[in-house]
C-alpha cells in the first residue's frame, strides 16, 4: 500500500529503492588509450601464446610416440602458412614474455648475500646468462641429430 | 581455493620461468627454423632415441605442464580485467586450471607410453 493511500505524509528523503550509483561503463578496450596499459595487457596476453606452444610440444611428443609417419605428417603441418604465421606471432609474444619476465625478476625475488641485497642488474644479468646457455644447450642437443 | 593459492602462485612463477628460459629456443627451432628450411630437421630416429631417455621425458613433462599452469593463472586474471567478467569467477577458475590439469595428464600419459 502506498503512503498516500494510508494517509501517511510522504517523506521526500525516503525511497523504496537502493539508489543506483553513477558509474561510467568502461570499454573492453580501455587499455588501448595508453602505452603503459597496452604494454601491460600485451604482457598478460603472452600467456595465450605460451599455452599455444605447450600444446604444440604435446602434439610433437604424441606424433613422435605414434611413429615415423605421424611425425612426418606433423612436420608437413608445421610448414603450412597457417602454422608458420602462428609460430611467427607466438615467437614475438614468447620473446616479450621472456624479456619482461627477466626484467621483473629482481622485483619478484630480493636475494641477499651476507645481509646485503644483490643489485638488480646482477639478477637480471644472471637470468639473461642462463637464457643464453640453456638456449645453446637445447639447440645443440636437438640439432645434433 | 584460498588454501591452494600459494601453490598456484608457485606453479605460475615456475611455469613463467620455464617458458621464458626455454620456449623461445624450442619455438624458434621447431616452429620456424626447421619448417622454413633454415636448419636441417633432426631425424625421427635420433629424436625417438632422445625421447626414450627418462631425463628427456621428465624434462618434457615439466616443459609442457608448468607453462600450462602459468597460462591458467595469468589468463584467469586477464579475463577478469580485460573482459570485466568477475562475476564468472568460479567458471573461469574451473576452465583455466582444469585445462592445465587435462593438458598435464595428457602429457604424462603420452610420455609414459613411449615404447
Amino acid at each position: 500500500m502506498s503512503p498516500q493511500a494510508e494517509g501517511r505524509p510522504i517523506d521526500p528523503h525516503y525511497t523504496l529503492y537502493h539508489p543506483r550509483w553513477y558509474r561510467r561503463r568502461v570499454s573492453v578496450w580501455w587499455w588501448l588509450q595508453n602505452r603503459a596499459y597496452a604494454g601491460f595487457v600485451l604482457r598478460e596476453l603472452t600467456s595465450v601464446f605460451v599455452a599455444f606452444f605447450a600444446v604444440i610440444l604435446l602434439w610433437q611428443v604424441r606424433a613422435l610416440v605414434q611413429g615415423p609417419e605421424a611425425y612426418a605428417r606433423f612436420l608437413v603441418r608445421l610448414g603450412t602458412p597457417l602454422f608458420l604465421g602462428l609460430h611467427g606471432l607466438a615467437f614475438l609474444f614468447v620473446l616479450f614474455h621472456a624479456v619482461t619476465w627477466f626484467n621483473l625478476a629482481p622485483a619478484a625475488m630480493a636475494v641477499r648475500v651476507s645481509g646485503r641485497r644483490v643489485p638488480d642488474w646482477v639478477i637480471v644479468g644472471l637470468n639473461y646468462g642462463a637464457w643464453l646457455v640453456l638456449s645453446g644447450a637445447v639447440a645443440v642437443i636437438l640439432l645434433r641429430g | 581455493m584460498r588454501r591452494i593459492t600459494p601453490l598456484l602462485w608457485l606453479l605460475f612463477s615456475a611455469g613463467g620461468t620455464v617458458a621464458a628460459l626455454l620456449f623461445p629456443v624450442h619455438l624458434f627451432l621447431t616452429g620456424l627454423a626447421v619448417p622454413l628450411g633454415w636448419l636441417e630437421a633432426p631425424g625421427y630416429e635420433s629424436l625417438h632415441t632422445l625421447l626414450r631417455h627418462p631425463v628427456t621425458r621428465l624434462y618434457l613433462l615439466a616443459l609442457i605442464a608448468l607453462p600450462l599452469f602459468h597460462w591458467a593463472h595469468r589468463f584467469r586474471y586477464t579475463l577478469y580485467d580485460g573482459l570485466q567478467v568477475k562475476h564468472l569467477t568460479a567458471l573461469i577458475v574451473v576452465l583455466c586450471y582444469g585445462t592445465a590439469l587435462v593438458g598435464t595428464a595428457l602429457a604424462a600419459y603420452t610420455l609414459w607410453s613411449v615404447p
